[in-house]
């Protein structure tokens, strides 16, 4: 079976902040509820009717003790409220050192963007140890950049940018995960945040490159990089039609006409996805307004 | 089935359909309500059992993403909007309002039957949406999602529930109306039953509420269909007023749905206790204050939304405040049970487990109100087993237990006590293990909404599967134990529960006018000190 995890990792300076909290609102939940419980299986038995328990002198009201239970749960409420207001507000202020990084997301991936022009899809990379500050915008519909082991998220807006930071505290491979409905693939709109050492990330930062080298090879990079392998499996079993061997062939479009998928064909169909869509193809996968290439 | 000559009821009187369709009685229009609803809540409920089969696995092929979208907006659409919105106030506050105030009819009775007939037109075109090929969006119909980027009904179903709003809307008019104006002689308001004043209070809250939400949707459907700039940025629009619009009402619609089932509980402890309630007043008064406050929270459910940190702050702040006449309504409810003389029959266990797990949900509740941890659990499974808790562990308990109570009194027969008791603890078991793995899956930081998940979180997802069919099966069973007794129940007499309350001196079932003679009334609520036998049950 496997490590079951009960409880997430420990990834982010504020994860403990957000654990200690949570620790102490299970504790008030439990406590709670288990009193509520025990007093109703104890009086349920106590003062079952076969039972001859006294029951003199019952009263239906007392004051002090309403005034009681209602302000004592009011005093914890409002010690609640302080406390997390207070982590709330640390993980709204950006400390003034933070690395920025930027993150697009869209119907229904990730992109991101570190500032020296490092692009990564579905993955992000940072060094452990240095607060991050995501700048953060959506092409289309709201989405949600949610990294689970860091205790943090902000929706991604459409029209304008959102932000969050973090301080990754422990080298590892984390959940990214869309925590906001996006739409058909939302499911599928997940990634992964590697957390290295400083060093490695300069090496990582250093050695990323652009694609380059014979055209061919530098476009199944770029195929493989953009993430069009996602979804145009070659065994046509993905959520994409597949595209082996259309270069040359002739295709039947919905609206009836036959043409060649040429360069011209192809390259129209990478920038606009709806303008010629092959006949048998459902329009799930083509719901891009933009060119999904358009900020490449 | 009948032993001697039986004088006309609120069902015999008349077997003509017409007499039905055109009816003004309000018993037969919680009746109808009754048939409607139930149909809902087990559409919705099969749409949850396709959704738990499909997350089964971590990949599971049993369903396209495309369709578990639709699946998840069906059941979220049907349960809130169909079921649990209109639920206790249109099934049970119809039937018995009039009862309790002992009058003989709401105070417009003609705009109840329409009120009905609006709820069916709504329903209709929800129904149309759903069967021309689903709504992809979920119940909450974020923008800019459902306003541009959507390809199914959403303006159909937009419309349904636009429409359905307006017969929630005439319901809530009608009971505030019939309570200030037709309580019999004597029946001041705090000698009102607690079911009473939830009502009244929930009537408030769909009075000033809903209007919103029809707005809302009309603004909706205006930006689809003729792409106004409201809600898209592309178009000029900010999607957080959608947002804002959206809460402003489905906040306050929570509590719709669960004060009358707090108004239920209120009704059943007394008498299963045989004793007057503990704190009547601090019940009443926190009924109206969980109306009132209950309209200044929405923003907690966007926190992370992009909403400024300060909103945050005061939105965090009174969210805390609106749970504490909860709170005050638990104690009170247990401190009743003390020197009671207390019976387990079939609508004390659900009262019972009704208390247990909402105090849970509305523990979480807080949790979530809590800014620092929202931010993590928001929009996980968290959030869903958080708001089960307390619709499912709270209002439909409530809501089977009030069945169950005045099953007798709507239908003249009595259900069988045995099959009772076992559901009711087949639905207890089943639904905390349906709804307890998801709080463990949310901190772990699933999220909603997704068909498809990482391996590591597939042990919970089966207890959670497990679960949800166990609970079905204690849900199957009310419904047929409940049909076989119209046929073959005990005649069950005027008051087998030798119960205090107005609906309960008239005959089982009542006569169409209610009672014979409009009563008076000298006594308070629930003086359960004079009548200690519970009756012939």
């Amino acid at each position: 079976m496997g490590n079951v995890p009960f409880f997430p990792v420990q990834a982010s300076t504020m994860a403990p902040q957000v654990d200690a909290l949570f620790a102490f609102l299970m504790a008030i939940t439990a406590f709670f509820s288990l009193l509520i419980a025990l007093l109703i299986v104890v009086l349920v038995i106590r003062y079952h009717h076969k039972t001859d328990a006294d029951r003199q002198g019952a009263n239906n009201s007392h004051l002090v003790l309403e005034l009681v239970w209602t302000g004592i749960p009011l005093g914890i409420v409002m010690v609640v409220f302080v406390w997390g207001a207070d982590v709330f507000y640390r993980m709204k202020t950006v400390p003034p050192n933070a690395l920025q990084i930027y993150v697009v997301g869209k119907q229904w991936m990730w992109k991101i963007q570190h500032p020296e022009g490092q692009r990564e899809i579905n993955e992000l990379h940072v060094p452990v140890g240095q607060p991050i500050e995501l700048t953060m915008i959506s092409e289309d519909v709201v989405h949600d950049f949610a990294v689970p082991a860091f205790r943090m998220k902000e929706d991604v807006l459409p029209g304008r940018y959102t932000h969050q930071w973090f301080e990754a505290t422990k080298v590892g491979e984390y959940h990214l995960f869309c925590d906001q409905y996006c739409g058909t693939l939302h499911s599928g709109m997940t990634g992964r945040v590697t957390v290295m050492e400083p060093k490695d990330f300069a090496n990582w930062l250093a050695h990323w490159t652009r694609p380059s080298g014979v055209m061919t090879s530098s476009g199944a990079e770029l195929f493989q990089r953009m993430a069009c392998a996602t979804c145009h499996l070659p065994s046509g079993a993905g959520r994409g039609p597949s595209l082996t061997g259309l270069y040359g062939k002739t295709v039947t479009l919905q609206d009836g006409r036959t043409i060649t998928a040429d360069d011209t064909y192809i390259r129209e169909s990478i920038l606009k996805p709806a303008a010629k869509i092959v006949r048998g193809i459902s329009l799930s996968c083509h719901r891009f307004k933009t060119s999904w290439m358009s900020k490449a | 089935m009948t032993t001697s000559a039986q004088a006309k009821n609120y069902i015999t009187n008349d077997y003509h359909v017409w007499s039905w369709v055109a009816t003004r009685d309000h018993k037969r229009i919680a009746l109808m309500y009754l048939v409607a609803i139930t149909s809902f809540f087990f559409l919705g409920g099969l749409a949850a059992l396709a959704m738990r089969l499909q997350l089964l696995t971590p990949h599971t092929e049993l369903v396209q993403a495309e369709t578990y979208n639709k699946l998840f907006t069906l059941h979220g659409v049907t349960m809130v909007f169909f079921f649990l919105i209109p639920g206790i106030p249109a099934v049970l506050g119809n039937f018995l309002l009039p009862l309790m105030l002992g009058s003989r009819d709401l105070a417009f009775p003609r705009l109840n039957l329409a009120s009905f007939y609006v709820y069916l037109l709504g329903a209709s075109f929800t129904l149309a949406a759903a069967v021309l090929g689903g709504v992809d969006t979920g119940w909450t119909f974020y923008t800019p999602y459902s306003s541009t980027y959507s390809n199914t009904h959403v303006i159909t179903m937009g419309i349904g529930i636009f429409i359905t709003g307006f017969s929630s809307i005439l319901t809530g008019l009608n009971f505030i109306v019939t309570t200030h104006t037709m309580r019999a002689p004597g029946l001041t308001w705090f000698r009102l039953p607690l079911f009473v004043w939830a009502l009244y209070a929930t009537s408030l809250i769909i009075v000033l509420g809903t209007p919103v939400i029809a707005v809302t949707l009309l603004l909706l459907i205006l930006e689809r269909g003729f792409h106004m700039g409201i809600f898209d940025p592309a178009l000029g629009g900010d999607p957080l007023l959608f947002q804002h619009l959206f809460w402003f009402y489905s906040h306050p619609a929570v509590y719709i749905m669960v004060l009358p089932s707090m108004g239920v509980v209120s009704e059943l402890i007394p008498c299963f206790a045989r004793k007057r309630i503990f704190g009547y007043n601090f019940i009443a008064f926190s009924s109206l204050a969980i109306a009132i406050l209950g309209f200044f929270v929405w923003g907690h459910h966007m926190f992370i939304s992009g909403q400024s940190l300060y909103a945050g702050l005061i939105f965090s702040f009174l969210s805390f405040l609106v749970a504490i006449p909860s709170a005050v309504k638990v104690f009170n409810w247990t401190a009743t049970l003390y020197k009671g003389r207390i019976y387990l029959r079939t609508p004390m266990l659900y009262a019972l487990g009704f208390i247990g797990l909402f105090t849970i949900g509305g523990l979480t509740g807080i949790m979530l109100a809590c800014l620092g941890l929202d931010a993590h659990v928001h929009d996980t499974y968290f959030i869903i087993a958080h708001f089960h808790y307390i619709m499912v562990g709270g209002t439909i308990m409530a809501y089977l237990g009030g069945i169950h109570f005045w099953w007798p009194k709507i239908s003249g027969k009595l259900y069988p006590e045995f099959w009772g008791k076992l559901s009711a603890m087949i639905v207890f078991v089943g639904f905390n293990l349906t709804f307890f793995p998801q709080f463990i899956l949310g901190y772990l930081g699933m999220p909603r909404r997704i068909s498809t998940y990482p391996p590591e979180f597939q042990v919970f997802n089966v207890m959670s599967t497990a679960g949800a069919t166990i609970l079905g099966v204690g849900y199957l069973m009310p419904f047929i134990y409940l049909i076989w007794s119209l046929r073959y129940g005990k005649d069950a007499g005027p008051n087998p529960w030798n119960a205090t309350g107005l609906e309960w001196t008239t005959a089982s079932p009542p006569p169409t006018e209610n009672f014979a003679e409009v009563p008076t009334v000298s006594e308070e609520a629930y003086d359960y000190r004079s009548r200690p036998e519970i009756g012939n049950v």
